[in-house]
This record gives C-alpha cells, structure tokens and sequence, in this order.
C-alpha cells in the first residue's frame, strides 16, 4: 500500500527512477557477487567458506537422554522405507557455525576425524540430500571429543537442528566420552531419543539394540600394522599403558617378581612429556616395538573404559587380553571377539599367568592372525569404521538380510569347507531318481531301462533326450515298466543337461547314468543307494579315476590306471545329492560349465571338483568295479577310449585347478564293500551277492 | 520542495537496495554438500580430535573391588529391590566360589519337609529339573564347593491366576540357608506377571543378586550378560532322549504347500492384542493361512466382535499340527508375553519361525546366532511380513531351514539339554572357562559336547570341525594297549613289533591294569621303547597326558593286526576323524518279544559297535568319557567291569550322530579264543549276557537309543582284485593268517 503510493508520485520522475533502480542493482551485484569474491580474493588460503552461523540462546531448551531407549521404542522406522537389500538414507546436516550469546564458539573447529566420518556417509549409498526422504540424520556438529565442546550449549545445539525431533533417528558418533575427574562411559550430551555411535560404554551406559558401539581411530596402528610378524616376540606379557593407576601397577609388579614373564611398562623419569618412549626397570623402549616384541598385550582401565592401546595390540598382532570390567567392546554385536581376545576380570590378575601360559601356540597364532585380520577389515581406517556403523544400523533395519555369523568373523580362507549339507544326518530317503543321458543309442537304453527297473529302490525314470534331430521313440516304443518314466526333449546337445536340476527329481538322490551302462546288477545299485544314504554329502560311484602330480611336465596328470589311490569316480553311473545338480547349474564358475559343453568332455571330472571343492570331501568308489565295459568286449563308441581323450581330460584337471586357485580333489586309498564281502559265509547269510568283478 | 522529492527519492532508493538485498540473500542456496566447505588439502589442516587435550595428565582408575562385600558399598547396589535391577556378574556373582570347579548345588529337600513346608513345593516339571541337576556331572552336595545354586522351591510359574503358582513363597525363602540376598542363585522362571499387564518383573518375591533363567524376558529388562533368556516348554518335554526334528531329510529346494502359517489365538483387547488382532490380514487362503480365534478363555462370549463367527469357521478348517509340516515359514507372534511354545515347536518342525514379538530376548541368544534359523520381522511392519519372506533366497532358505534343527537337537529338545545349557552359558562367562567361540556353539555338534576351557586347553582340534576350517588330523597316532594281564606275553611282542614298523606311529603306551602302583615309566619291548602307564584306576579311556597326538590306536593287550591293517584304518580315520574306526564290529537290535535291546556278536550285514580292543579314535573322545558322560554311566562300567566299549560306542554316536566304520582285517577276532590263546572273557556267557544289561542301562540313561546301522565296510581299493600282489599297497590283508 504505502509502495504503491510512493510509485505513483514517482512517476513524475521516470529518470531518477530509472538511475535509482540501476543503481541499487548494481551495489547489490557488488555486495552480493563481487564482494566476497574480493574478501576471499584477500584471505588467502581460504581455511574455510562462509557457513551458516548458529547463535544458541542460552536458554535454549534441551531434552536429557532417555536411557531406556531400544530401537522399537525410540527409533521411528516409517523413515525408512522398505527396501528388502537392507539400503536405508543417512542425511548429513549442513556444514554450520555454532555459537553462544557471546559469540564464543561451543566447541572447537571440526576435526579432520569427523569431517572423513561425514565425508564417508556423503559418498556412500547410503547418503541422501533430501531430508524428508532420510531415515537416519548425523549432525555436523563434532561431538568425537568431549573435550573439545562445551556440552551444554552443544546440546542445546543439536536440539535446534531442524529435523531435531527430539533426537529420533539421529545418530550422534563420539569416540572420547567423559572428562576428568568421574570420566562417565557415554557422552554426557543431553540427546532425548538419539542413539549414540560411542566408543568405551560400559554395560549400563550402553542401550541394548540401540546404541553402537563403534571403534576409536588410532593413528599408531596404521604404523604398526605395517610389519608384522608373530615370531620374535620375546616378552610373554607386556602392559600398554603407562597412565595406568597406581594399584594395578603394585599389584602386577608383584606378579612380575614372582614370575619375569609379565613386563610392567612406566613412564620414563627422564623422558617428561615424551609419549614415544616407555621404560621397564632400566631398560628404554620406543612405545611401538612394545606392541611387537610381546605375544599377550594386557590392557587395564585406563581414565576412559576403551582407548586407543585395544586398537594399536590387535594392529600389532599382540593378542590383547582385556582386563576391563563391565567395558562393551567394539561391533560386539557382530565380531566374536573371543576368536581373537582373552576376556579377563580386573580383579583377578594373580591367575591370569597360569591360563594364559597353557594356550596352545597354534591358538596364540591363529588369534593373533584374527586380530589383525578383524583390525584391516573393521578397525582399519575411520571410512571402514563408518561403513561397518552403517551396516550394522543396516542389518537393524532389515534384520532378514544380516549376514551370518561366519560372514562377519571368519577370516577368508579358500580351503575351509561350506557344505551346504550340514544337517549331520544319514539320509532317511526311501529311493532314488535315475537319470539317463541318452542320444540315440535306443536299444541299449531301452535295455538299461528294463534292467534299472526292476531295482526296489528306484522311484522314477527321466531320460534326458540331448537329441535335437531326431525325436525320441514314440511313446508306445518304450519298455512298460512300474515305475514312472519321464521324457526330457532338450533343446541344445550339451553335456550339462544331464546335471540340471529338473522340476521332475523328487526324491534327494540321484543315479546319473549313460544310457550304455549295461553290466550294473540290480545288488550293485541297491548297494550304491544304501551307501549313499550312509553318507549324502559325498558322490558315490563305480570305477575311479585319480590325478598325479607330474614332476616332469609340472602339472597334474589325469590317471586311468589301476591305482592304489582315488580322487574321482565317473558318472556314468554314481548317486550323489540333487543339490548339486543345482550347483553345478547355478553356483560353478561359468567358465568350467561353459567349457564343457562345448567340448563335449569332462563333466564327470567338474562334477567331481565342484563337490570336493565345496565338502573337502572325497567321492567313494564301492564295489571292485574298475570299468564301465568287459575287457573282451571292444567298443569303440565308448568315449573314454583313445589317448586324445586322455590329453583331454589331462587338460581338464590342470584347467579347473587353475579356475579353483588350488587342486580341490581329495585323494583316498578306500572303497566301500558290503560287510560281508568276500567273506567265508554262506551266501544265504549275505545282503548283496550278485556282485560283478572289476 | 524539490529538495524534499529528492530526500524522499533517496529514502525509497534505499528501501528497494534492501529489498532486493533480502531477495538476493534468501534465494542462495546453502553449501549442503560437505565437499565444497572443505578442499582436500585444507582437511588436512584442520586439527585432530585428539589435538589440544592433556591426555598424559589422565590417570587410569583404580581396579573395582575385589571382593563381593566391597562391591556392595558401591552405590548403585544399594537399591535391593525385587530385582536388583544393576547386577553384572562381576559386581553380584561371586566368581571366587568357581575358582576350582564349576558345581552346582541343590537345596535338600529334607530341609524344607523337616520346616513342615513341604506340602506342594514343586510342580512335576521343576521335580524333573531338579532331579537331572541331581544326577549331573554338575551336582555337588557339599554347599561349600558350589558355584551355583538353585533353590528346590518351585518357581517356575509365578502367575498367581494358574493353578501351578505356589503361594507364600517369600516365607519360605527365608528359610533358605546360603541364599545371602541371592548371590550365585539361578532361579528359573517360566511365567511372570498376570492379568492384565503381565509385568515382567513380577514374580511375587525378591530375587535381589539371583541370576534369572527366564522365559519371555525383553531385551530392555534383561541385565546384560547376567539373566539367561530361556526357552518356553510343555510340562511333557521329555527329560532325556528326546524328540528329533521333523526334518530327516536335505530336500532342496524346499517345496511345501504353504509359504507362511499360523493358527492361534486373536486376542481382542489387552497386552499384546495389538499384533494378535491384525495378523488375520495377512492371511490369502492360497500360500499364505494365517488362521485365529477368539473362543479362548472362560468369558471370550463378553469380549467376542463381529470377526468371532467368521474366524472360528476358518479356523476349525486347518490342522495345527499339519500347517507345522506343511509349510515354509511358521509366524511366531508375541502372546501375551513375548514367547510362546509356538517357538520351539516351529523349530522341531523345520517351519523356519518369523518372529513378531518385538523386543523379545530370544532364547539363549547369548550364544546362539538366531539370524541363522529366524527370520526377524516388526510388530510395526506387520503387512511387510510378506514381501519380506518371499524376498530370501532358495539358498539362504536351506540354511536356515538345517540350522532349526541343529539348535533343536543340540540346546532345546530336552529338559536335560535346557537346563545344562544355562549353566554352560554362565560357565562361559567366568574368564577362566571361557573359550568356545560362536562356531563352536552355531554348528553340530554343539557346545554341550565341545568341552574345552583356558584351564584345559585341548592341545589339538575337536574332531568335528576338520572340514569346516580346511585341516586335517595331524598324520600320526598314538598307541594305547590296556593290559590286563601281569606278565608281557608272547603275542604282545609281535603285536608290539607289528606298531613299531607303522611309519605313522609316534609312541606306544601300555595302560596297565595289572601293577597299580601309580608308577609310571620306559621299557623296551622286543626293542621298542614303550611307555608303561599304572596307577589309572584300570581305566581304559583315561585321558593319558602322555597322549599327543590327536588319533589313538586302542589296543587289547592280545590282538593281532598287521602293519598294513593297522596303517590302512589309520588311512580310513583320517578321512573320518570323527568316528571310531577299527576291526572287529558288533551289533544291536530291538526284539518285539522280549520287548528289550539285544547284543549281537553274529557276522551279521549290519553292525553299530566297534570294539575297542583295535579301533582308532578321536583322544577328545577320551576327555568326553572322562569328563562328560553322566557319573550314573560310568558307575555302570565300573560296577559290572564290562561295557566300557560299548559305553564309548554309545557316546561317539550320541555325540555325532553316526555310525562306527569297520575295516576290513584279516582275520576274525573271536576266532583267536579258539587258536590257544589265554582264556578270554568273550566267550564267556555271563559276559555276553552282561553286556545285553549294560545296553538296555545305557538305552535307559541316555533316553534313546544312539547307536546307528552301517552296513559298509572299507577295503583297500584294490582289495582281492585278481591283480599282482606287487601292484597293491596294502598287500598283508589278504594274506592268509596262520
């Protein structure tokens, strides 16, 4: 109203009007654009851009922390859509200044540790910069040290941000809580319903399923990582810490007297202020070399619950056995730290030599190696620190999709078994599916199938037809037989047909067979099934094959011979589980299947190192059976005739070996008989008595 | 006037500077990308956290109070309320009682009938908890080397609406004699609270420091790393034995009927009703049956809505026990408590449960990683339940699917097994028991039967695990012969010269019945130096600290094996360190008409006992025997001076599930009695009938019967192939004996 008037009479004076408006534009172009150009082009280097400065009233409400918080009560998961992966939003806040009435910052200037935790959330998938579509928030402000803010004023701080709600689905990350002299074991920010990323909770400060505790960054232990070895260790226990209080000092000083294999570190007399370098008696150390001259590293509590020490020992490779009460370690909820800690009680230090001295070096070992293995994969780093929050926040989230136990705590090792088939029992299965790769070879199959039939085990028939020219036999040609009998038209000839895992298997075991496997009697078969069901992880079949290693050629060679030894038996006819027809469809490297398809070989030799490779199991050969075919009966449309054949396969071996990084196939020097064997009985007193020879 | 215009020009002049100022600055948009506050090289300026802080100044605190009396000064203990609510096993357990031995002890129940209390202190079921304690490896009667303690008034249900809650409990904790504000009790609990809160923590009585074995506990109310989480079960769980799981089979993939399942009931209002009364929205009537009723109680006619009739016509429409079985995944919801039977019966059936019970502290969740056989949903995200089951993998269903029966068969399918778990898991806690990581309790055989602890250090690997870490058995074996007899006869000697040529044998030692003289020490026996051990009690499966390597030959003093015999079980073992391999096998069977076990010595098609007079071993084994087995089977053994062999076939069994494995050999065992040799005890009928009564003992103590059908044997491959002996390894086992 009062604009409008004043236009109207200035109307009168279009020109001034006109300069005016000229005018005031170009001194806002000069104080908005030109001028901190001119103020930055002054301040060189530029520390840090304009930001956002906050004045905090100091009256400014704040809500105290709700210690009864869990993750159903507090945390607000409608924020979090619902992906079914276990992806969740983290919005980061704004870089911003905080300041009291008096313009006095709240706290120091950010540290370069909590602008790396920002900066990974930001990179990550999990960042989003759109708040409303956020599930969980982290402020900017820096709250890692709590002796580097005013707590106070940061909490009313944080209580003004503007998706603040009362803390709900904030995360708030520290990893030194408490000041002099009572030390508390959490932050002492006032955070309402915020959960808090911690380092050093002890068990009553830490809110089940709500809080993390998280790991502290430690400096020192990039350096000691670097060079590690578990041998020359000469001290057996050596302390870490030298502002230890003075009570633990007495007490293990007397321990050490008694027995020299515990050293007590102390501060050097003359060194002052120098955090470098430690004594013992009248020797010096450098501070790092204690951490890798010891095998036991003895971590008491120092001010705070968890420091840095926990972080540099497992580093170093010094298995550190944590005498701290009630202290809640790092990622406990996911890392087993008993794979690679000694959990101790700080009020019985006197026997603490006695059960440490009795483990195993092997343990010692292993448990060193853990450490450092769980320090690179989840301590290493404040980026690997920050992921590791977030996932675990993560499989909070969307517990379905956690990872197991085995996933977080074994280190990788690409001998260790992962049977898929763990349930540790003798299969109870009433009979087996036969499974027979024909081509065109009618009349032996149909012989196969008359002959098969007749076994009591056999519950269904499926004949893989990898015949693409000519049909198979029409429907009133087969044999009539009891059991059902299922036609599988394939629409490409490959060798992987026969191991796909049709719909049609119902039962877990399988017979694979050629359709030229004639001389099998029905004991034989029966006998396969029952040894199977004696041991269902394993492949059991007739004749065996081997690999040996050639010193000449420097590779494997495969072996046809009769040998002592076994590592492979053919699967021309051998029971194994139906998984693995899943396996060897869906889970072996591509390359192997795609290899043998389109050379035509060795299907029966992948099939025998994807199972090895996946139990650390060797097949079973039963019966004497050492052919498929009689010795005087010469076939030449058998494949596994000629000596390119063998090259072939020889070739095989040394390839899946390459594939698999090392030679899975287990080599055994058994086969399997029915108990009484070729034993002095009567044949009326015998199970199986129709037992081909060889 | 012109003088005026100008002024008021030069006024607007300014108020449209800062109009278009406020414009300007409100319309920038601030820096919310992190990256563009910060180059690169200027983080590296910014300071440390850990920068400008007097860190050397600080001081360490002092160490926590030694003693139980000193702790209780502390301040946070003062509060003895019901429970105390701050307890931590190191400031209320006092971990000192535990320095030598983990016991447990069991107030009389003398005490109490002799205080005329006794009418009714104990429900059936508590009865039974007690008398497994009783008769356990853990029992101790003496009060003053007790670890543990558990009270034998009864305080399994404390509602006070069921009939099983016993009241006056208060004035008969009074009575109790080491109670001492409850340190190092355990009191187990199945039910507390009642209607219509069901508060938790009422249980009528003051715990104070007592450690609860609770069921239905939430995670917020448990003290961590203090209470036990325990399961919820039927007063008929079986005390020994047990059930097996549904699954007896690894079908992949798993094809079941229905995807999800439940039928129970809807509550209308209270507790819980919240989840219970919104379940029923799930249901498709195609893979997904979500059944529930409101006719429960005495008075649901008062509470009933209009769903009441539909519901209860589809209700009565499905099986429990067959929706069980048929499907995939079983809903778990919250009760009116947080756990219900629901649980342990959806894991007997292999139905993978899907839990909607917020907060809940699943059972033993201490050890046991339940993200292996559960899948976790939110009472808040009840419609997602779906979308969430359909969304796991063919592979990952498998899993979980196995693992529910592995837990059921290792921590929860008996009372015996409840019960010791929670004591397992309180031993794990001390330092000095300490030990076994999460594979050891997440995989078969379980923590149960993997004793190990600091304080004994198995100097080797269990035998379960070998394939799971990529190992394998160290290549040697130790050799143990139990010797009767007094004087080192002619048949040892060549049985020991036959030991000594195997490449793979590392000592040979002589358990010696004969010479109790505890006395330990070398002789040479036809130029072998063995160890010569007495003193053990006429033990056979003492676990020997001689014994370094991880497989034992167990040998009778009168055997005769080969070197190709001998090296070829060996052989067979270390593909099967698990089991018992060895020679001479014996069988068991169930006769109708005597309604009893029978022993078998026959050469039959089948065996399930392999003697121990020539079989390798596991050592572990050994400590198991020793240590574990229930001091009720061991007086067995020692009583009749028989069965031990069969009490290790029993055990080995038990422990893996498996059968034996018997190689061939060369010729028959019992055939030596008849060849002149010494008289043996095998032939002896009181013997043999001995050991029928031993095996139907043993069925009776272990609950069921663990022995397993083989009816392999391994031979060498090439084992009587019409081939040149010169081409065969093992070439003495077809030799003919003489």
């Amino acid at each position: 109203m009062f604009i409008r008037l004043a236009c109207c009479r200035l109307l009168r004076h279009r020109k001034l009007i006109y300069i005016s408006i000229f005018i005031s534009f170009l001194l806002s172009f000069v104080y908005v654009v030109v001028l901190p150009h001119a103020v930055k082009l002054l301040h060189k280097p530029p520390k840090i851009q304009e930001v956002y400065q906050y004045v905090i009233p100091e009256d400014s409400p704040i809500v105290p922390t709700n210690s009864r918080c869990t993750f159903y009560d507090c945390f607000n998961i409608y924020r979090c859509g619902h992906e079914f992966n276990g992806d969740f939003k983290v919005y980061v806040y704004p870089m911003a200044r905080h300041v009291d009435q008096d313009f006095i910052p709240i706290g120091g200037k950010m540290s370069k540790e909590y602008h790396t935790i920002l900066s990974a959330i930001v990179e990550s998938q999990y960042y989003t910069k759109n708040p409303e579509e956020a599930c969980v928030f982290v402020s900017s402000i820096d709250t890692l040290n709590q002796n580097r803010f005013r707590v106070k004023e940061t909490s009313q701080a944080l209580a003004l941000l503007p998706h603040w709600n009362g803390g709900q689905n904030h995360l708030i990350f520290n990893m030194v809580p408490g000041t002099a002299p009572d030390y508390k074991t959490v932050v002492e920010l006032s955070i309402g319903k915020a959960m808090v990323a911690g380092v050093g909770f002890d068990s009553w400060t830490y809110r089940s399923s709500f809080d993390i505790s998280i790991a502290i960054y430690s400096d020192l232990a990039i350096s000691l990582s670097n060079d590690y070895t578990f041998k020359n260790r000469t001290t057996f226990i050596t302390t870490v810490q030298i502002n230890l209080h003075n009570d633990f000092i007495t007490s293990l000083k007397s321990i050490e007297k008694q027995k020299s294999m515990i050293r007590v570190i102390e501060p050097c007399s003359h060194s002052g202020q120098n955090k470098t370098i430690v004594c013992h008696k009248n020797n010096t150390y450098n501070y790092a070399e204690i951490f890798t001259d010891s095998v036991f590293c003895l971590i008491l509590p120092g001010p705070r619950l968890m420091d840095t020490v926990l972080i540099d020992a497992l580093a170093a490779g010094c298995i550190p056995i944590v005498a701290i009460n009630h202290v809640v370690l790092p990622f406990f909820e996911v890392i087993d730290w008993k794979r690679a800690v000694i959990m101790w009680s700080e009020t019985e230090l006197n026997t603490l030599l006695d059960v440490v001295s009795g483990i195993p070096l092997d343990r010692r070992k292993d448990m060193s190696a853990q450490g450092r293995w769980l320090y690179k994969t989840y301590l290493s780093s404040l980026k690997i620190i920050t992921m590791t929050t977030l996932k675990i926040l993560s499989q909070r989230l969307h517990p379905h999709s956690s990872d197991f136990y085995e996933n977080w705590n074994l280190r990788p090792n690409p001998v260790s078994a992962k049977n898929p088939l763990f349930l540790p029992y003798m299969s109870d299965s009433s009979g087996f599916t036969a499974i027979i790769l024909s081509y065109d070879r009618i009349d032996s199959l149909f012989t196969l199938i008359n002959m098969i039939s007749k076994a009591p085990s056999l519950q269904k028939i499926i004949v893989v037809w990898n015949n693409q020219l000519k049909s198979p036999p029409h429907f009133s040609e087969w044999p009539k037989i009891d059991v059902s009998l299922k036609v599988v038209q394939t629409t490409a000839n490959k060798l992987s047909n026969r191991f796909f895992p049709y719909r049609e298997i119902e039962t877990e075991a399988i017979l694979s067979l050629d359709d030229d496997i004639l001389m099998l009697t029905l004991d034989e078969i029966e006998f396969g099934f029952q040894v199977w069901k004696e041991f269902p992880d394993h492949i059991v079949g007739f004749p065996s094959r081997t690999h040996v290693w050639n010193n000449k050629t420097n590779a494997w060679k495969y072996e046809s011979e009769w040998k002592n030894e076994l590592s492979m038996v053919l699967t021309g006819a051998a029971f194994y589980h139906k998984y693995w027809n899943q396996a060897y469809t869906y889970i072996m490297p591509n390359n192997i299947k795609e290899w043998v398809d389109d050379h035509m070989n060795c299907e029966d030799i992948a099939m025998n190192f994807l199972v090895s490779n996946t139990t650390n199991k060797a097949p079973i050969k039963i019966t004497p059976k050492k052919k498929f075919k009689c010795p005087q009966c010469t076939n030449t449309e058998m494949l596994s005739a000629d000596q390119g054949h063998m090259a072939t396969r020889t070739s095989c071996v040394n390839m899946f070996a390459a594939i698999y990084g090392r030679m899975p196939l287990k080599t055994v020097e058994y086969r399997i008989d029915p108990v009484l064997y070729r034993s002095l009985l009567p044949k009326k007193l015998k199970r199986y008595n129709n037992f081909g020879e060889l | 006037m012109q003088a005026k215009k100008r002024f008021i020009i030069l006024l607007w002049l300014i108020v449209l500077f800062i109009l278009v100022m406020c414009l300007l600055k409100t319309t920038r948009k601030p820096n919310t990308l992190l990256h563009l506050t910060y180059s690169i090289d200027n983080v590296e300026n910014l300071p440390s956290f850990m920068d400008d802080w007097q860190q050397n100044l600080e001081v360490g605190r002092p160490p926590a109070a030694k003693t139980y009396e000193a702790r209780q000064q502390i301040p946070y203990h003062t509060s003895h309320r019901k429970t105390n609510k701050l307890c931590r096993m190191e400031t209320c357990f006092d971990s000192s009682r535990c320095e030598n031995d983990f016991r447990v002890f069991v107030y009389p129940l003398s005490e109490l009938e002799s205080s005329g209390l006794l009418t009714s202190t104990r429900s059936v079921l508590y009865q039974k908890m007690l008398d497994i304690i009783v008769e356990s490896r853990y029992y101790t009667d003496e009060y003053t080397k007790a670890c543990v303690f558990v009270i034998a008034i009864d305080t399994l249900d404390r509602d006070p609406l069921s009939p099983d809650y016993l009241r006056n409990i208060p004035v008969k904790m009074q009575r109790l004699r080491h109670w001492n504000g409850g340190r190092n009790h355990v009191i187990f609990n199945l039910y507390s609270g009642s209607w219509p809160d069901y508060n938790e923590d009422d249980l009528g009585f003051h715990t104070g420091d007592a450690i609860l074995a609770k069921a239905s506990m939430s995670v917020t109310n448990m003290r961590p790393g203090f209470d036990i989480s325990f399961p919820l079960f039927h007063k008929k769980h079986p005390e020994r034995g047990g059930e097996p799981g549904f699954v007896r089979s690894n079908t992949y993939p798993i094809t079941k009927n229905y995807k999800l399942a439940f039928k129970g009931k809807r509550y209308v209002l209270g507790i819980g009703s919240e989840t219970r009364n919104s379940i029923f929205h799930l249901h498709n009537g195609k893979d997904i049956i979500v059944v529930t009723t409101c006719k429960h109680g005495k008075n649901w006619k008062d509470a009933q809505d209009e769903r009441c009739d539909v519901d209860n016509t589809l209700y009565e429409k499905y099986d429990y026990g067959s929706l069980l079985k048929n499907s995939t995944f079983c809903l778990v919801p919250r009760g009116r408590r947080l756990g219900s039977y629901r649980f342990l019966e959806a894991l007997q059936a292999g139905c993978i449960p899907v839990l909607l019970s917020n907060n809940w502290a699943l059972p033993f969740d201490e050890v046991i990683d339940w993200n292996k056989a559960v899948i976790w949903a939110d009472e808040r995200l009840l419609f997602q339940v779906p979308e969430v089951i359909h969304s796991i993998s063919e592979t990952k269903l498998f899993a979980l699917r196995q693992q529910t029966q592995i837990l059921w068969e290792q921590y929860f399918n008996t009372i015996e097994k409840i019960v010791f778990t929670t004591f397992e898991i309180i031993k794990e806690r001390l330092p000095k028991f300490q030990s076994r990581d999460g594979i050891i309790w997440n995989t078969s055989p379980g923590a149960l039967v993997s004793q190990n602890s600091h304080t004994e250090y198995l100097n080797f690997n269990l035998p379960f695990n070998y394939h799971l870490l990529g190992k394998q058995p160290s290549p040697n074996f130790t050799v143990v012969i139990f010797s009767q007899h007094n004087s080192l006869n002619s048949p040892l000697y060549r049985l020991v010269r036959n030991i000594a040529a195997s490449k793979y044998l590392t000592q040979i030692i002589i358990n010696s019945c004969a010479e109790n003289n505890g006395k330990s020490g070398y002789q040479n026996i036809a130029g072998v130096q063995i160890l010569i051990s007495s003193g053990n009690g006429c033990r056979r499966f003492e676990p020997l600290p001689f014994i370094k390597t991880e497989a034992v030959l167990s040998l009778d003093d009168d055997v005769v094996l080969t070197t190709d015999e001998i090296d070829f079980a060996f052989h067979v073992w270390q593909s099967f360190p698990d089991r018992i391999v060895g020679f001479p096998a014996r069988s068991h069977y169930w006769d109708n008409s005597k309604d009893s076990w029978l022993y078998t010595s026959k050469w039959t098609n089948e065996y399930s006992i392999i003697l121990t007079g020539a079989a390798f071993y596991h050592q572990y084994y050994n400590t198991l025997y020793t240590k574990w087995l229930s001091p009720l089977l061991i007086k067995t053994v020692e009583q009749s001076h028989n069965c031990e062999d069969i009490l290790m076939n029993f055990l080995v069994s038990h422990v893996t599930r498996r059968p034996p494995i018997k190689v061939s050999q060369r010729k028959h065992y019992k055939e030596q009695a008849n060849n002149g040799m010494p008289k043996s005890p095998w032939n002896d009928p009181d013997h043999f009938m001995q050991r029928q009564t031993c095996l139907n003992t043993f069925v009776m103590l272990f609950g069921y019967m663990p022995l397993l059908q083989s009816s392999v044997r391994f031979d060498p491959i090439l084992f009587k192939d019409p081939v040149s002996n010169f081409r065969k390894k093992y070439k003495q086992i077809e030799l003919v004996s003489n």
